[in-house]
């Protein structure tokens, strides 16, 4: 039995929601990345569903944009994330306010 | 004749050169750029007016500044033989007092500085007189106050400068407060700020009303005063005159240049530019003549007794210009432009004069520690002497010629012709009187001023004298091409005039003109005579006078209370509110006031808002998706209904 | 088989600026001295865009336009770029992080925000707002032994990788609905099946992704974190360019694809205005740091040029765009003066300055007047702009309330007047006036200026 389209979808939906939780209430940082991570993978599945069923190969190209960006995107974010540390050896996302108002 | 077009451009591009490299390039060079600007102005105008003469006229756009659906507002010039006739006035005045300022400002720290004022101010001037739309008008009109308040507050480090300077913004505000209300509801009735579109549709204006407060108000009436307002501000009429003669804290240059011949007559350019709209109303042609004719002979009878060389000549100029809307009330458009015209010259070398007089007495301003000059200062005496003998009307000079102009139409216009008339001929006695009471008492008799005074009292430099020789032969000669019928002449300004501005019939004989230019000679000989009897003959007798009506010289001397009674009723009760109302916020200054005087609610709001900016990136998080959620709802809420 | 070889023309300037910038940072790399070569490069890259032919059309399958509307924006990017290169010459050196790549990055974002204007594809305007994206911040990151720059830096990344997440779930969607990425087909699709609620599920995530570039309310919060975090220049560039290429990816998005469901997307972004005139004026009231205030202020600029989208017109599209191009040259004259102040960033460092510096505060009165709106600058013609194709598609309550919160705004840029005008300066502020800054400052004042007497001169 083929699984049908909006189970896909539903899984893309739940990890994209779970990225996005685990990006508001987590402080780590990196978890903070890694959420996003999940959150990018979770659009790739969606993306990936409506292709393999649109039956048009699109979707999985733009699939392939994204992973390279994303790719891309976590190195300049943990770049970013060493200097913040070798500057005030701190992960905590809750530690960086010093702009506000 | 689109080369009219480049008139008003040129000392723009002298102001931007001057302004840019000035300080450290320029420096005392500055004056070249500006009269260069100046100069080739005057050039343009000059033929600009001789192709005017010939008959062509100009209204064409330069381009179009913004333009939505069917509003549009373009920069256009017109030029016509009012404009012809302002452009030669500004243009002549201002190269003058251009280089009349090389020997004046001499040696000033801001000499760049105040040549670019001077620029600026006569491109705003020449942008007022040459545009063929409200909006461009209404341009010029702030431009030329924001380079009056500059030029007034030059030195600004004296605090009576700054003062003067504020003064004249704020005043000048109520002015324009009506003239804004006044072209916003031309634009509103009409749909178009273009004289051409307005003049062509007030005809169908006629008879129109406009509800105001619970009143029917004739509506050409209604914009024709609302734009009077302006013209009563800028022009220093009655009730607002008062900032004019505080304004003279300004270099004297620029009280000639801004505040006797230019930008002060522009209310009367106003009101002559817009003649098709007055004369349709009675009222607002009586509420201009009556103005006019209160304001002349109010100045006029200050003028005798001030003490201030410059404030004499001030109150002469209200009083003078009070003459031009006088004439403007009557129906006369073309004498008042005409007055304005010689009035120009005279009044202009008349603050030379005094400016050549202050230079050599080191900047002393009261005429009764003067006295004697003529010996010392012969250029500066005689172009006076002919300046005030044109103010005072003597026959054959500029001033009797649009001075009697206006009596003669004065004196036709009708029932308040006949008492604006009277007026106008007792105030041409005062003046004649005034006049010459600043030539005896500061030319004439024997030095009153400290022996360092005298010992330093010499000649102005050439740069300065021939300005003034130049003003002279004005003072004398430019009232030639207005010589009437009655004397002989042909009126040539009159018939040039009458395309744009008409001409009053006339129903009186030349006999009766005849008369009234009698009458109007014999109070010019009264005047002089008696100040000649006054201050040569038995010079103790003014003392006798002050003495013997002391009230009215009281009053006369504090110039009718008026600065006393809008302290009074106008700035204390708003200081009070100021300072009551906005406790904390008042800095006794005003731009401080306003921008510190925001609505504390919305300050109290933004700092409530800005607390929700915390620094910390998951709140930043949660507000975004927040909305994300808001918008996803109303999307559902909306979506529901509409699909 | 025949492999078709793409038309590479109207892709030209992408390709070159991408070619040269990477040759930079190869070059940097073995250069001994390292200062000139960014300027260099860049001035080649514009002297080749000029000598290579370029046409307007299609290119790879469709995936990628160039027509009058990308050029317009890209004269505003290229613009951005090369004001932002005359004013960073000697503050980085000053800031002591003249690295070779910081121009070859600002070449990379340029690119990304050029591709942005011309891809009419999901996919290719994806790939063009992440090139710009990281390359953003990588530039906010460039200071990195600075804490503030630090700060800024994760606060945008983290915000801007979360928003481009959702962005892209709004594209997937918008994909699986339309069975297409190109734009012009996916117009064509809901044309005919109309909108559904995925739709517009869809529609508000791919809202909020370009909203967050636009720095829209309520996707601002990074915004003044990160202005006032970044290197003056670079807060400079991304005030501009990032903002700019959101509106060009809007534009294209929301006109050529979902012109169906405008009645929809016009309620989001009149939301999105008034929530962004209101936040950005009422709190850039109470700012003390001039960094800071000019990010409100492009906060509230943002909800000035959303106007011209809510008109929905041909009109309103043309306003927004000549809206950018205005803002575009005053806000990055005051950011000019801003560096020249060399770090000075507190509003009451302004005291005084019209006494030690006349041109200087001249030059800033011109900005602020014509950030309020006043005329005969060119910020009162781009306002008058967008508030007349605003009424004439009848919105004018919302112009009414645009023209109450643009009363506000003259209190925060009046201040700055006042405190140059009319406070005596404590201190003699030491202003670095090099003479590339300066001429940056006096492209900015000449163009706000010609613009605000002669608007046709510039605008369409």
């Amino acid at each position: 039995m083929p699984i049908p389209m909006e189970w896909y979808l539903g899984l893309g939906g739940v990890i994209f929601a779970v990225g996005m939780f685990g990006f508001l209430v987590r402080r780590n940082m990196f978890v903070m990345l890694l959420s996003i991570e999940l959150m990018l993978n979770a659009v790739n599945i969606t993306m990936v569903t409506f292709s393999h069923y649109l039956n048009d190969l699109r979707g999985q190209i733009f699939t392939i944009f994204i992973m390279t960006v994303a790719a891309a995107e976590a190195a300049i974010g943990l770049a970013i994330i060493v200097t913040l540390f070798r500057n005030k050896a701190t992960i905590q996302a809750d530690e960086i306010k010093e702009m506000n108002g | 004749m689109k080369y009219a077009m480049l008139i008003p451009f040129l000392p723009l591009a002298a102001f931007l050169i001057n302004i840019l490299f000035g300080r450290f390039l320029l420096k005392d060079r500055a004056h070249i750029v500006a009269i260069a600007g100046v100069f080739a102005s005057f050039v343009l105008s000059v033929a600009v007016f001789i192709q005017v003469a010939g008959g062509a006229t100009m209204n064409s756009d330069l381009y179009s500044w913004i333009s939505s659906g069917g509003f549009r507002v373009s920069v256009g010039f017109l030029i016509d033989p009012l404009t012809a006739v302002m452009l030669i006035v500004v243009t002549t005045v201002s190269l003058l007092v251009h280089i009349y300022s090389i020997g004046y400002m001499h040696g000033d720290p801001g000499y760049y500085r105040f040549f670019s004022y001077l620029s600026l101010f006569t491109f705003s001037m020449l942008m007022l007189v040459t545009g063929n739309n409200l909006l461009q008008l209404y341009f010029g009109w702030e431009a030329v106050g924001l380079c009056s308040y500059f030029l007034i507050g030059y030195w600004y480090q004296k605090q009576s400068a700054a003062d003067a300077g504020k003064k004249a913004f704020i005043v000048n505000r109520f002015g324009d407060f009506g003239f804004g209300l006044g072209v916003i509801l031309v634009f509103l009735v009409v749909g178009s700020i273009q004289y051409s579109d307005i003049f062509a549709s007030v005809g169908s204006l006629q008879g129109k009303t406009f509800p105001l407060f619970g009143y029917e108000v004739d509506l050409i009436t209604l914009i024709a005063l609302l734009l009077f307002c302006g013209a009563v501000g800028k022009s220093a009429q009655l009730p607002l005159h008062v900032w004019l003669p505080d304004a003279m804290e300004g270099p004297t240059p620029v009280s000639a240049l801004i505040h006797a011949a230019t930008m002060v007559t522009a209310g009367v350019f106003l009101v002559a530019r817009f003649n098709p709209l007055f004369s349709l109303s009675p009222t607002a042609m009586a509420v201009v003549a009556i103005t006019g004719a209160a304001t002349s002979l109010f100045a006029a009878t200050i003028a005798l007794v001030q003490n201030d060389i410059k404030r004499i000549i001030a109150y002469s100029t209200c009083s003078q210009l009070g003459y031009m809307f006088l004439a403007c009330g009557v129906g006369a458009f073309g004498a008042g432009i005409f007055h304005l015209y010689t009035h120009a010259f005279f009044k202009a070398l008349l603050f030379l004069g005094a400016g050549s007089v202050m230079h050599a007495m080191a900047g002393e301003l009261d005429i009764q520690k003067m006295g004697g000059l003529k010996k010392h200062m012969p250029v500066t005496y005689w172009t006076f002497l002919l300046a005030s003998l044109s103010i005072a009307g003597i026959p054959g000079l500029a001033g009797f010629f649009s001075k009697d102009e206006i009596l003669w139409m004065a004196y036709n216009g009708g029932m308040i012709g006949k008492i604006v008339w009277v007026v106008a001929t007792i105030v041409a006695g005062l003046t004649a009187f005034y006049s010459f009471r600043i030539i005896f008492l500061a030319f004439h008799g024997s030095f009153r001023g400290t022996h360092e005074q005298e010992h330093h009292l010499h000649e102005s430099p050439s740069v300065m004298t021939v300005p003034l020789a130049i003003l002279a032969v004005g003072a004398v000669g430019a009232g030639w091409i207005g010589i009437p019928q009655a004397l002989g002449g042909g009126n040539w300004i009159a018939h040039f005039f009458e395309p744009v501005l008409g001409h009053p019939h006339v129903h009186g004989t030349h006999a009766e003109e005849y008369m009234v230019m009698g009458i109007s000679i014999l109070a010019a000989a009264l005047g002089i005579g008696t100040a000649s009897y006054f201050y040569v003959m038995s010079p103790d007798m003014p003392k006798r006078l002050t003495e013997r009506y002391k009230q009215i010289h009281t009053v006369l001397w504090n110039k009718y209370f008026v600065d006393e009674l809008y302290d009074a009723i106008i700035v204390r009760p708003t200081k009070w509110v100021a300072s009551t109302i906005l406790v904390g916020f008042t800095d006794a200054k005003i731009i401080e006031g306003i921008v510190n005087g925001v609505p504390s609610l919305i300050q109290s709001f933004g700092m409530k808002l800005r607390k929700l900016q915390t620094g910390y990136l998951q709140h930043y998080g949660i507000v975004l998706i927040f909305g994300l959620f808001v918008l996803i709802s109303i999307a559902f809420i909306a979506g529901t209904k509409t699909h | 088989m025949n492999i078709p070889f793409p038309d590479l023309t109207p892709v030209l300037p992408e390709i070159i600026l991408a070619a040269v910038a990477s040759l930079v940072l190869l070059v940097e790399l073995v250069a001994v001295r390292k200062g000139p070569i960014g300027g260099i490069g860049i001035a080649v890259a514009l002297f080749l865009l000029y000598l290579l032919p370029y046409t307007h059309g299609e290119t790879f399958g469709g995936t990628f336009v160039s027509d009058a509307y990308s050029d317009w924006f890209k004269i505003i990017f290229l613009g951005n770029l090369i004001m932002t290169t005359l004013a960073s010459f000697q503050y980085i050196q000053r800031q002591h992080q003249d690295f070779g790549e910081y121009y070859s990055v600002l070449m990379f974002a340029t690119c990304g925000a050029m591709i942005m204007a011309s891809s009419r594809d999901l996919i290719t305007l994806y790939v063009g707002l992440e090139l710009m994206a990281l390359s953003t911040f990588i530039l906010t990151a460039m200071k990195r032994h600075d804490w503030w720059s630090n700060e800024a830096a994760i606060k945008y990344f983290m915000l801007g990788a979360f928003s481009s997440a959702i962005l892209l779930y709004g594209f997937a969607l918008l994909y699986g609905l339309t069975t297409s990425t190109d734009i012009r087909q996916i117009g064509a699709h809901i044309a005919t099946t109309g909108p559904n609620p995925a739709l517009l599920l869809s529609l508000v995530l791919i809202i909020a992704g370009f909203a967050f570039k636009i720095g829209a309310v309520p996707f601002h919060m990074w915004v003044p974190d990160v202005y006032e975090g970044a290197p003056t220049s670079v807060t400079l560039f991304m005030s501009v360019g990032p903002k700019a290429a959101g509106f060009a990816a809007i534009g294209r998005v929301f006109y050529e694809g979902l012109g169906a469901l405008q009645p929809d997307w016009t309620t989001f972004f009149i939301i999105l205005s008034i929530l962004s005139m209101a936040v950005g004026n009422i709190v850039a009231l109470v700012q003390k740091n001039i960094k800071r205030m000019l990010a409100y202020s492009a906060i509230s600029h943002a909800g000035y040029a959303l106007l011209g989208i809510v008109a929905g017109t041909t009109e309103g599209l043309t306003a927004m765009m000549n809206y950018l191009l205005i803002y575009a040259f005053m806000n990055i004259g005051a950011f000019c003066v801003v560096i020249t102040m060399d770090c000075r960033n507190d509003l009451d460092d302004y005291n005084g300055l019209a006494k030690n510096h006349p041109l200087l505060a001249a030059v800033m009165l011109i900005f602020m007047f014509s950030l309020t709106g006043i005329p005969p600058t060119a910020g009162f013609i781009g306002k008058f702009n967008v508030f007349m194709a605003a009424v004439h598609a009848g919105y004018t309550w919302l112009v009414l309330i645009a023209i109450i919160f643009s009363a506000i705004s003259a209190f925060f840029y009046l201040h700055v007047v006042m405190n140059m005008y009319m406070k005596p300066g404590a201190v003699r502020v030491r202003v670095e006036g090099f003479p590339t800054v300066l001429a940056a400052l006096l492209i900015a004042v000449l163009a706000v200026c010609v613009i605000g007497v002669v608007p046709s001169v510039a605008l369409r």
